[in-house]
């Protein structure tokens, strides 16, 4: 994906950023992203996101857990290689319980946690755009996506008005995921921005 | 704009006049400059400790388990003691990082992150103990069930001391995926203040790429959550397989089905000394008393009281289903060897029942809660207290079998025995000083969560709204 310009809005309290989020969205400009220093709670819905659906996926990695445990410890002990625990029966499920809860909690853990990675595109040594450095200390940057007929300067004003302290246009690569791979699967490095 | 509204009289969770910013100021200074000589002469003990235990380790390994002095009888003697010991004090962290999240406890926050660590680092040292106590360690992947050569012979699915092996593996892996995804957001921040390049390639590598998108942080809360949800029954459930380990086995003592809620009860009652032994040496080293309240002090000692207590009940009904059984063999377990004070070990017995149930009562008195000095010197009272417990465990049952012939000489560790034991506190103190000096050691981004409406400052502000009429409030905050 090519590069694109946004406009980036700072905002110095959750109290001000939330009518301000309402507002740009009324007035019809794209809101990319908004980045913070903590979970704002509320906000993705004043961004209108859509619920995440990450439990379901730990409950789908959960039940495999459930499967591979039961399947594999019933076939090892009641068909692979029945041993005689002094006369107690081969299938024992009782007793295959407490490794059956573990396996089905890791699964779902590590499935989950690979998922999250996944998703938000994050592993080690990846690098992405980053708006502001202060958007993980004490800022709330909005970053709105303009369209080629956007008037940048009346943008401006407008974050402005509605309480962003600093604003200023950034070139950045376009896409929800940034800072990664294009369509056509070239890496995409920005020189001319600073990136941490 | 209050997005969570919490009363006045609610004793505020971070002291002093804090913004955001501040609170990133505050809690990562202690990365950014240089360790104290208090930490260099902390961090060398440990490591001298750490060397004394590979050196212990070491001659086990050469010379076999013979370096200890484990018998006919007592086949488990400090080893097994100090690995029920460390897994107990890991419970702590999670019971805070976890089950206090679902029960929606605000002052998890301050302590949660260090209580985490503590954890990790406590299963790690637990993890040691049977590991080396195999003997021929170089055959431990034989617990790890795969195709094998040896027929294929499986490992037995049926047997406690295999589920301790699940159960260990995955609390460690659980702990650390929860303690890592909840590190990500903090070390975003330090990455973006770092001012040397080293720093920010390093916790730029360690921040996974951490941007702070509305979007990130909804896919992050829900992870948090359900890793909380998943690792309340995991918790509950370790604990509880390693009292199976002693509930399932014939052994008068042992054979009990209270084991598994003592047990738990047990091992939070110690992890919560445990983190107040750490918190409140920790608060005062890196000048955190403002997020590390004298209040979230309190709270640990009460859960400690409670815990205490419910270990006290256990000790009680344990002797009372020994005497109720009629059963010759537990009554000599209760009545001749453990609650006798003349009998060979009746001193482990009587210094638990002390250090574990009599003592912690003085924190019924509230001055008392609040009290450092108190609350450090009870906190190692406990632990003290929950290693006897494990000792009378282990070695009262063990060491008279039923076959009087096989009633061994008396069981005391060799110097290796403790080296090893005090290796582990090594390689905890260890891992414990450079996680201090290197992680944020309070969850910078949750505290920024709970600072407007539990912070001091912004709870002054409260007080206005409090006298408002119900309805003019519902009206502004509900939603």
């Amino acid at each position: 994906m090519a590069n694109k310009n946004f406009v980036v809005g700072c905002f110095d309290d959750e109290a001000v950023l939330f009518p301000a989020v309402k507002k740009v969205r009324m007035a019809g400009y794209k809101i990319h992203d908004v980045y913070t220093p903590y979970a704002v709670h509320g906000l993705d819905h004043a961004l209108g996101l859509r619920e995440t659906s990450l439990h379901t996926a730990g409950f789908i990695y959960g039940i495999t857990g459930t499967a591979t445990a039961l399947g594999g410890i019933g076939w090892i002990l009641s068909w692979d290689w029945p041993l005689n625990f002094g006369g107690k029966p081969h299938f024992a499920l009782p007793a295959w319980i407490p490794i059956t809860f573990e396996l089905t909690v890791l699964f779902a853990s590590i499935g989950m946690v690979l998922t999250f990675c996944y998703l938000c595109q994050m592993a080690p040594f990846v690098k992405k755009h980053q708006f502001h450095s202060r958007a993980t200390d004490d800022a709330f940057v909005m970053v709105v996506e303009p369209t080629p007929k956007t008037n940048l300067e009346d943008l401006k004003a407008f974050l402005s008005a509605n309480g962003a302290t600093e604003i200023e246009v950034q070139e950045a690569e376009a896409g929800w995921w940034l800072g990664t791979y294009d369509k056509q699967q070239k890496l995409v490095r920005d020189k001319g921005i600073e990136v941490a | 704009m209050h997005l969570k509204y919490e009363s006045q009289l609610r004793e505020p969770l971070v002291n002093g006049d804090k913004n955001y910013h501040q609170v990133t100021e505050d809690i990562c200074r202690p990365i950014e400059v240089r360790p104290t000589k208090l930490w260099y002469i902390g961090f060398f003990i440990s490591v001298a400790l750490l060397l004394f235990g590979v050196y212990s380790v070491y001659r086990e390994v050469t010379y076999g388990i013979g370096q200890w002095n484990l018998n006919r009888t007592v086949g488990w003697g400090w080893d097994i003691t100090n690995f029920v010991w460390w897994i107990g004090i890991g419970h702590a962290g999670t019971l805070i990082s976890a089950i206090l999240l679902l029960f929606r406890q605000g002052w998890r926050t301050g302590v949660n992150r260090a209580a985490e660590a503590m954890t990790i680092f406590a299963v790690i040292c637990a993890g040691q103990f049977p590991l080396w106590h195999m003997g021929r360690v170089w055959m431990a992947f034989f617990v790890f069930p795969y195709p094998n050569t040896r027929g294929p012979l499986w490992i037995n699915f049926n047997s406690p001391l295999l589920w301790d092996v699940f159960a260990i593996s995955t609390y460690f892996t659980v702990s650390l995926l929860f303690w890592y995804t909840g590190l990500l957001p903090d070390f975003g921040t330090i990455r973006d203040r770092a001012k040397t390049k080293l720093r920010k390639k390093l916790y730029g590598i360690v921040s996974f790429g951490w941007s702070g998108s509305t979007k990130h942080w909804q896919r992050h809360e829900s992870l948090a959550l359900v890793l909380a949800g998943l690792s309340t029954p995991l918790v509950l459930s370790v604990h509880t397989i390693v009292s199976f380990d002693f509930a399932t086995s014939v052994v008068p003592g042992w054979h009990t089905t209270i084991f598994p809620p003592y047990f738990v009860a047990g091992a939070i009652f110690s992890g919560f000394a445990m983190v107040q032994s750490l918190m409140v040496i920790l608060r005062k080293v890196f000048n955190l008393q403002d997020y590390i309240t004298l209040g979230h002090i309190e709270a640990m000692n009460k859960v400690i009281v409670l815990t205490g207590s419910i270990v006290g009940c256990a000790y009680l009904t344990e002797l009372f289903m020994g005497w109720y059984s009629q059963n010759k063999y537990e009554q000599y377990a209760f009545f001749y060897t453990r609650a006798n004070l003349f009998s060979p070990y009746g001193w482990s017995y009587w210094g638990m029942m002390t250090c574990n149930v009599i003592s912690p009562q003085i924190f019924w008195f509230r001055k008392l809660r609040r009290n450092l000095y108190v609350t450090f010197f009870m906190s190692v009272v406990v632990n003290i207290g929950m290693w006897f417990e494990r000792f009378v465990i282990i070695v009262t049952s063990l060491f008279r079998d039923y076959l009087p012939s096989s009633w061994p000489v008396y069981y005391s560790p060799t110097i290796f025995e403790m080296g090893f034991y005090l290796g582990s506190f090594g390689l905890f103190f260890t891992c414990f000083f450079l996680f201090a000096k290197y992680f944020p050691v309070i969850a910078i981004a949750e505290i920024k969560h709970v600072l407007k409406t539990s912070g001091e400052n912004y709870k002054e502000k409260v007080g206005d709204i409090e006298k408002e009429p119900v309805e003019e409030f519902a009206h502004q905050y509900a939603h």
